[in-house]
């Protein structure tokens, strides 16, 4: 499904806008994500990558534009009902529980995905589906051996891998990645993007990332934003040959 | 929620032991300093759950507290209710409707504002009672009758018999501490603490986090309606005293000085400040004073309260999570 021919698109942008008073941060973004496809977005900073991620997962509202999932219309619609939908999010700037421990980050995002936690009686620790779910899914982002450390006691680079495990606790169907390897040592970025082509397999992934080795090696396509604009959307080889991308990118540079 | 140590534990269940034989050696006077005692610590118990597990500071909880005497009085004075099974009931619907009118405003705020909207309403229902005749104004209404517990008309236990008030507020305190322990458990405790810690993140997870704060505050409010049930039936009279700011103020500083999050501490708190209050004021006028002087002290010197002490005695340094 995921190395050949168009398999549908899965989630869908059109005429998203994003102002903030003056500021258009994101201006008439359309875009679609195919299903089961590493879809990466790049651009200088400033760009409105985040801005336009938070559009999708509900964090904010757009201006203008809508969003459609599997064709059905989630504009606006609250974090918590899209997270429901299967879409799961990480954050540039680690947004984990830092109170708890590893286990319990990733236990209170599979638990969520219960048809309600308005469940008052039992003790939670007996369900064990639950457990199990969010076991899976630290082993899977590497951190099975520190399921009893509190989060906050560990090095920013394995907040960064919990910061995946709780998504993938969730078992989203599709996952919205910003910067995940930001902040992170060589070897480390190399686990997690190792981790992150493993989860291509079964995945659609969307991706925000600076580094572009790691965009470059995972993605199938990407898109340049610019001034919460989309410059070109395409294939690594069509981005790597375009002039407009080159212009872009390096004129950014040379004023840095 | 984790298990209690070992040692607290076993402190707990030597002064609920205490608790049960206490009548069988006390005078008039200091059973009922114990029962008000106990009533208040049912009233921090409630007020922990919000504050030190959702993380909701309210500076209202009192109303709850007062409406529930007021809900007492009135279905005595206007419906001649007078059986436990009947009125308990019924005034615990009552704090919860009102938890929730209160609670579907006050939780879309937090902080400092979440603290001024329950004062606020608090205060509202403060001087709704304070100025309406048909309450009693600042008087307050009587609770003539203390409510009775009858089977078949036969009458089993009435509230008149201080001891028989005495056990059945006991008896209300551990199941006060039992269920919010059993909640606090939950998956719906999972997710009050994943709030508090990261209410955003928490949303992003996929839970309608305004529902889960607007159940904990429901059942904070209908449990401090026991307390205030019972605090009203023992006195046999209720008056806008009952839901002031002081009072709500009081059940806060209740729940700093025990410890918050701790359940145990809280109720530690009210034996502790209570006893001291009485203590005190039997030494000297300005008894104020030195309590201000402790509460002082014991927030500067045990930031987590009373509980603290004892959990910090059993575990010393290996607490701290591992580096």
């Amino acid at each position: 499904m995921a190395d050949s021919g168009r398999a549908g698109t899965i989630l869908e942008a059109v005429g998203l806008s994003k102002q903030f008073g003056a500021l258009a941060a994101v201006n008439n973004v359309t875009l679609g994500f195919e299903s089961g496809r590493v879809h990466a977005v790049i651009g200088p900073n400033g760009a409105g990558k985040t801005t336009f991620l938070n559009l999708l997962s509900g964090e904010m509202r757009p201006s203008a534009g809508n969003v459609r999932f599997k064709g059905q219309d989630i504009t606006g619609a609250p974090p918590n009902r899209i997270s429901r939908l299967g879409i799961g999010r990480s954050y540039q700037r680690t947004n984990i529980f830092l109170a708890l421990t590893c286990l319990e980050n990733c236990w209170i995002a599979a638990q969520s995905r219960l048809p309600s936690s308005m469940r008052f009686v039992r003790p939670a620790h007996r369900l064990t589906s639950v457990r199990e779910q969010a076991e899976r899914a630290l082993a899977t982002c590497g951190l099975a051996g520190r399921a009893g450390t509190v989060a906050a006691a560990m090095s920013y680079g394995e907040q960064r891998q919990l910061e995946i495990g709780m998504m993938l606790a969730a078992r989203p169907q599709l996952l919205m990645l910003d910067e995940p390897l930001a902040g992170m040592g060589h070897d480390e970025s190399l686990q997690v993007i190792d981790l992150l082509r493993r989860l291509a397999a079964d995945h659609t992934l969307i991706l925000i990332e600076h580094d572009m080795d790691a965009v470059f090696s995972i993605a199938d396509r990407i898109t340049v934003m610019v001034n919460g604009e989309v410059l070109e959307t395409g294939s690594i080889e069509q981005i790597r040959g375009s002039p407009a991308v080159q212009e872009a990118y390096l004129g950014r540079e040379d004023a840095e | 929620m984790t298990v209690l140590p070992r040692l607290v534990l076993l402190l707990l269940l030597i002064g609920l032991a205490a608790l049960v034989v206490f009548p069988f050696f006390a005078e008039r006077f200091y059973l009922q300093l114990v029962t008000k005692i106990m009533v208040t610590a049912i009233l921090a118990i409630s007020l922990d759950l919000l504050v030190g597990y959702a993380g909701m500071v309210s500076f209202g909880h009192a109303a709850f507290f007062g409406l529930a005497g007021y809900a007492l009085a009135v279905l005595q004075r206007d419906f001649g209710l007078v059986l436990l099974w009947t009125t308990l009931p019924a005034v615990l619907a009552v704090c919860g409707v009102a938890a929730l009118i209160v609670g579907w405003f006050s939780i879309r705020t937090s902080g400092i504002y979440f603290i001024m909207i329950t004062l606020a309403f608090a205060q509202m229902l403060y001087y709704y009672f304070n100025d309406s005749r048909a309450f009693g104004g600042s008087d307050g209404m009587f609770i003539d009758t203390k409510p009775t517990i009858e089977i078949f008309g036969f009458e089993l236990v009435s509230l008149r018999n201080r001891i028989a008030f005495y056990y059945v507020t006991l008896g209300a305190l551990v199941a006060s501490y039992l269920i919010v322990r059993m909640i606090l458990l939950s998956p719906f405790g999972r997710v009050i603490a994943a709030i508090r810690i990261n209410e955003p993140r928490a949303r992003a997870l996929g839970y309608a986090t305004r529902n889960y704060k607007l159940a904990c505050f429901v059942i904070a409010g209908m449990l401090a309606g026991l307390a205030g049930y019972l605090g009203a039936a023992q006195y046999g009279v209720i008056n806008p005293a009952f839901l002031s700011w002081h009072q709500s103020g009081q059940a806060l500083v209740v729940v700093i000085l025990g410890g918050m999050g701790t359940l145990f501490g809280p109720v530690l708190g009210a034996f502790v400040l209570t006893l001291l209050e009485e203590f005190v004021s039997g030494l000297t006028e300005r008894w104020l004073v030195v309590i201000g002087a402790f509460v002082i002290a014991v927030v500067l010197l045990l930031p987590g309260g009373i509980a603290s002490l004892l959990v910090r005695l059993r575990f010393g340094r290996r607490m701290q999570p591992a580096p």
